[in-house]
């Protein structure tokens, strides 16, 4: 990251399949939650990731996605997610947070308490995104509670319920937010500062307008999903997004504030990281650190592919940009 | 620590008893290798019979990974009798060294993950536009002036006598390909005179085109090339490419319109790609060679010895591969099938499903039209791979392929595949093999763990 300009590492730490953040409140989340004991990143571990990324100029946002996105979260903090129902009965499996039970926002004011220490950034990623609304809308309490606020059948507005709530936990130990598009789209009142990430494909440049448009700085992910490999050059339809290019006024257009390549890891991990990474994401780096019009393709090319022999030459396996060599390869003697 | 928890361990086994019917395994593996066997693991005794060398390597590889280790660190193996063989003889997996230089440990390293898939053809296609790094003792100056770099991006005699060593010992076949008339570029700088000058208006443009073919001298060099080529590699069957020629080139240049008009070929250059086509493939036949070729040289209605093989690799509305098979077993020809499997078409999701799915002998054609099938290969062309990349992005995807080619046709439960597929990628990783994930989860031995 450092090699190519990059200073935020947005570390998507939990979500559904595992915990492994060894909490010093919860140590159950990753006892139970973690895919096993030794997958887990110890407090040693994020002190140290924190540091090494100090020095190279890079901040650490961490990012606890809830409500959605927390089935492991279930495993090490009974009653936190929401049981589901099936004909008056539970089923068995969970959905998101369980948004009417205070026990809920007992057990996240202490939690994003541990994360505001821990994490020295001003900002803390709160997620936010994908909530499927089917098991709350399964549940009788739930159900019950949506009567009482006068929801209606509006489950979005019980999720900006729950949203705000944590938003306000998180304000009050003096940390920035950062949430996905949809806790926006969704009219969750947040405050001015908030900033917005828009990740969702289809018209992410309209989204870009009405985010900065209803005055919250917004940072762009959406045609910058590395995970979504294709066969090919791709490189360059990354080089090619102008981030700026939404309807706009000029003070529309401060409140981008810049972008983020996602390496979601479905298909990823420690055997395949460094190749899918680079050198793709470096042409996510350039668009965000050079000027507008630093736009010609072909110079593009010859550059990032000296780049990506520099970073061969620096131990990084990133992978050919295209058919050839790099002097520093080939037989050892 | 109560007794009735204990699994049921049987008498201690330490040693697994090897027959093999034919004696020797000095020499190299062929299409007709035998590789079935026999594995019992019973009470005490665990018996590997095969009739040849080649089925003991398979049923050892099988015998591994039959082997598990409890969380006391004692090895087990369960009561067992299996009887295995190949459904296709040739099952095999294309490297492109040209359009990247791969290191000989890259390679050696591909050939022993094969292994564990019980994969035994490693087609080398060791030559190609961008670089030519095979030193060739007839014509150094072929890679002296050919390869990316002459001194770190070259496979020298004894390189290559390795690869072969080191894929025989496993009973991998390698059969390399010398690609012609097209994909020969990086042939140009060191053999002056044996491209086709392209020409712009009467005059040449400074480039090159396919092999020239209607100069003696380009017959000549292909004799010794092909001479030198057949003594280096042992096995029975060389790759002569044929695939993908440019006329454009040819069009251009005067002296090979004058020689279509004298041989009446009209504007018709499948002719003339036929009539090289032609002439290499007798000379590798009286270099005592049989061929494989890419399908072009069917589709061009190129005259072929009966024995040939036909590489059917194009997927597309007007080529559906499935056609080709049905075309190229109707006219008698043994066929190898690739189009479904060309690895280095990466896309987003579990793409080795569709790898699995695929069913060779899903075409229209009589039993006998099928029995030509002699298996597939998996692809990796080189354009977007090299050593950084190569290990993640063919294997556990190429395992599908593999066993599509080694098991029985009615082994297609995809919820089985996954588990075992899974299954075998973390037997890989504790291998050291850097095999990417199938899917989210983790293995026990996760890569890069001290």
């Amino acid at each position: 990251m450092a090699f190519n300009k990059f200073n935020v590492f947005h570390w998507h730490i939990v979500d559904d399949q595992s915990f492994p953040y060894q909490s010093i409140y919860f140590p159950e989340l990753s006892d139970k939650g973690a895919y096993s004991c030794n997958l887990i990143y110890t407090p040693a571990d994020v002190r140290l990731v924190i540091e090494y990324a100090r020095l190279r100029g890079i901040r650490v946002i961490p990012e606890f996605d809830t409500p959605g996105h927390t089935q492991s979260w279930g495993k090490g903090q009974k009653d936190l997610l929401t049981p589901c129902y099936n004909g008056g009965q539970p089923t068995g499996s969970f959905g998101p947070v369980n948004p009417i039970l205070n026990t809920t926002y007992d057990f996240m004011t202490k939690f994003f308490k541990e994360i505001s220490s821990v994490f020295p950034d001003a900002y803390i990623h709160l997620g936010g995104d994908e909530v499927d609304f089917s098991c709350w809308k399964s549940n009788p309490e739930v159900k019950e509670f949506m009567k009482k606020q006068g929801f209606g059948s509006d489950y979005a507005k019980l999720e900006s319920y729950y949203i705000q709530n944590i938003l306000d936990i998180v304000s009050s130990y003096n940390k920035g937010q950062i949430i996905w598009q949809e806790v926006f789209d969704h009219k969750a009142q947040l405050k001015p500062d908030t900033v917005v990430q828009v990740w969702m494909a289809n018209s992410y440049a309209h989204e870009l307008s009405s985010v900065t448009g209803a005055g919250f700085p917004a940072v762009l992910a959406a045609p910058w999903y590395l995970d979504y490999i294709s066969y090919g050059q791709d490189w360059k339809k990354y080089y090619r997004v102008e981030p700026l290019d939404f309807p706009g006024s000029e003070e529309q257009k401060k409140l981008l504030i810049g972008g983020e390549a996602c390496l979601w890891g479905e298909f990823v991990d420690a055997t395949n990281l460094t190749p899918r990474l680079w050198p793709r994401a470096s042409a996510v780096g350039e668009r965000l650190w050079s000027s507008r019009n630093v736009t010609d393709l072909q110079d593009a090319y010859r550059r990032l592919r000296n780049h990506r022999c520099r970073m061969l030459r620096r131990g990084i396996a990133a992978e050919p940009v295209f058919v050839g060599y790099c002097a520093h390869e080939g037989r050892r003697p | 620590m109560t007794l009735e928890n204990e699994p049921p361990w049987g008498t201690p086994c330490t040693q697994l008893l090897v027959y093999v019917a034919m004696p020797g395994c000095d020499g190299f593996p062929n299409l007709d290798s035998k590789e079935s066997y026999k594995l019992i693991v019973s009470k005490g005794s665990m018996l590997l019979s095969a009739e040849a060398i080649w089925g003991v390597l398979r049923g050892l590889e099988t015998f591994s990974q039959l082997v598990g280790r409890d969380e006391n660190g004692t090895y087990y193996i369960n009561e067992t009798e299996i009887v295995d063989f190949p459904r296709f003889p040739h099952r095999g997996l294309l490297l492109d060294t040209s359009r990247h230089y791969l290191p000989l440990r890259a390679i050696l390293e591909t050939l022993d993950v094969m292994a564990y898939n019980k994969f035994n053809v490693f087609h080398w296609h060791i030559v190609d536009d961008p670089s030519f790094p095979y030193e060739s003792s007839t014509f150094p100056e072929l890679s002296k002036k050919g390869a990316f770099n002459a001194m770190t991006h070259v496979y020298t005699a004894s390189d290559v006598r390795a690869v072969i060593d080191y894929a025989r010992l496993r009973g991998i076949r390698v059969i390399p390909e010398f690609d012609t008339p097209g994909h020969t570029l990086s042939w140009g700088p060191g053999a002056p005179g044996l491209l086709t000058p392209c020409y712009v208006v009467q005059e040449p443009s400074g480039t090159y085109g396919p092999i020239n073919p209607i100069l003696n001298s380009t017959y000549e060099f292909v004799t010794s090339l092909f001479q030198e080529v057949s003594s280096v590699f042992p096995d029975f069957f060389l790759h002569l490419g044929g695939d993908e020629v440019d006329f454009t080139c040819w069009r251009s240049n005067p002296k090979i319109q004058a020689f279509m008009k004298e041989m009446d070929f009209g504007d018709d250059y499948k002719k003339l790609e036929s009539l090289y086509i032609q002439r290499l493939l007798e000379i590798v036949s009286s270099l005592g060679k049989g061929y494989i070729v890419w399908q072009e040289v069917f589709d061009n209605d190129v005259v072929v010895r009966p024995d040939t093989i036909i590489h059917v690799w194009k997927e597309n509305l007007l080529t559906p591969y499935k056609e080709e098979m049905a075309n190229v077993t109707r006219a008698g020809y043994h066929a190898l099938l690739s189009a479904p499997w060309y690895l280095n078409r990466i896309s987003y999701g579990q793409d080795w499903m569709e790898a699995y799915r695929v069913e060779p002998l899903d075409f229209r054609g009589s039993p006998e039209q099928k029995a030509l099938v002699i298996g597939g290969e998996a692809c990796m062309w080189g354009e977007y791979v090299d050593v950084t990349n190569l290990t993640p992005r063919l294997w556990p995807r190429a395992g599908a392929v593999a066993e599509r080619l080694w098991s029985n046709s009615t082994v297609r439960n995809m919820d089985d595949a996954y588990a075992r597929l899974s299954e075998f990628r973390c037997t890989l990783l504790g291998r050291g093999v850097q095999a990417q994930p199938l899917y989210v989860g983790y293995c026990e031995n996760e890569f890069g763990e001290v």
